[in-house]
């Protein structure tokens, strides 16, 4: 009659205990997975959606070699067929600057990369950048590397969309007249709307 | 006429473009223009000096959806053979 009896109450309580299981924490195991798979779904719409087949490139730099990069990731994006956008900001502007554009520099001093066959300091003396320079610029020749002007030229003609950045026109005096033809104004707002829905985005 | 280096067939092309002495990323700029003035099932045939063109042009191809039919290499020049497939490609 006991063993029964305990029987009976081990099913009772399995029973009960079962119950207050799916009372009290089958809700809260549902709400759990229901916010997880929310928090999936956003982040896959972002993921696959907001993402244009674009690059955006941040281009910083005014130096001779420091003008290629986003020139030629820009030209070479769209001739593989994506949106390519440039945002010259800084130094950066000298590359869209009509009167500088064909005269960008390099120099070799700060700049321990440069095969310059000298001690670094060497590089503060003058004529050391113009040296530093022509050398590139030879090298630049002997595979036919366009001018930075050619360069932009082919950029315009594929449609890569060139922005200057307002502020640094502000801060460095450089007018809309100053700039070459085709060249839109923003501030960083615009870029980051650019490309916060571009595939990549670099800065050079 | 160029042989199909994959399939031995002769097969026509349409336009010839010679990339010898340019560096990237004039190859591949070219190409994409010389391929943008074809009709789709026309043969680009290119022929390049930069090394760097063979892995950029296996790039391009499997990037726009055209056909990369041969790639040959001869005394330092590269030839590749293109194939362009219809306009809807991915290109603007």
């Amino acid at each position: 009659m006991s063993g029964t009896t305990d029987k009976d109450i081990d099913a009772l309580v399995e029973a009960r205990v079962q119950a207050l299981l799916d009372e009290r924490l089958g809700p809260l195991v549902d709400e759990r997975v229901a916010r997880a798979l929310a928090a999936q779904e956003v982040k896959a719409e972002a993921d696959g959606q907001g993402q244009l087949d674009r690059i955006a490139i941040v281009a910083s730099k005014g130096s001779l070699d420091m003008a290629y990069p986003p020139l030629i990731l820009a030209t070479t994006a769209t001739a593989m067929g994506m949106e390519a956008g440039i945002f010259f900001t800084f130094y950066g502007l000298d590359i869209i600057h009509k009167r500088k554009y064909a005269s960008l520099k390099v120099p070799p001093l700060a700049n321990p990369a440069m095969p310059v066959p000298v001690p670094n300091l060497i590089g503060a003396l003058p004529g050391m950048t113009f040296m530093a320079t022509a050398m590139m610029k030879s090298w630049m020749g002997r595979v036919k590397l366009q001018s930075v002007p050619d360069f932009i030229e082919m950029a315009k003609d594929l449609g890569v969309t060139l922005i200057s950045c307002q502020m640094t026109m502000d801060v460095m005096g450089v007018k809309k007249d100053d700039l070459v033809d085709g060249v839109t104004i923003g501030g960083a707002a615009t870029f980051l709307e650019y490309a916060g829905k571009s595939k990549i985005s670099l800065f050079v | 006429m160029v042989t199909n280096i994959d399939q031995g067939e002769d097969v026509p092309v349409t336009h010839r473009l010679d990339c010898r002495g340019l560096s990237c990323p004039l190859p591949i700029i070219m190409t994409k223009r010389a391929i943008d003035a074809l009709a789709p099932g026309e043969m680009l045939e290119m022929s390049a000096t930069d090394p760097g063109s063979v892995n950029d042009m296996a790039a391009w191809t499997a990037k726009t959806g055209h056909e990369l039919v041969g790639s040959a290499e001869a005394d330092g020049v590269f030839t590749f053979t293109i194939r362009k497939v219809g306009q809807d490609a991915g290109l603007r």
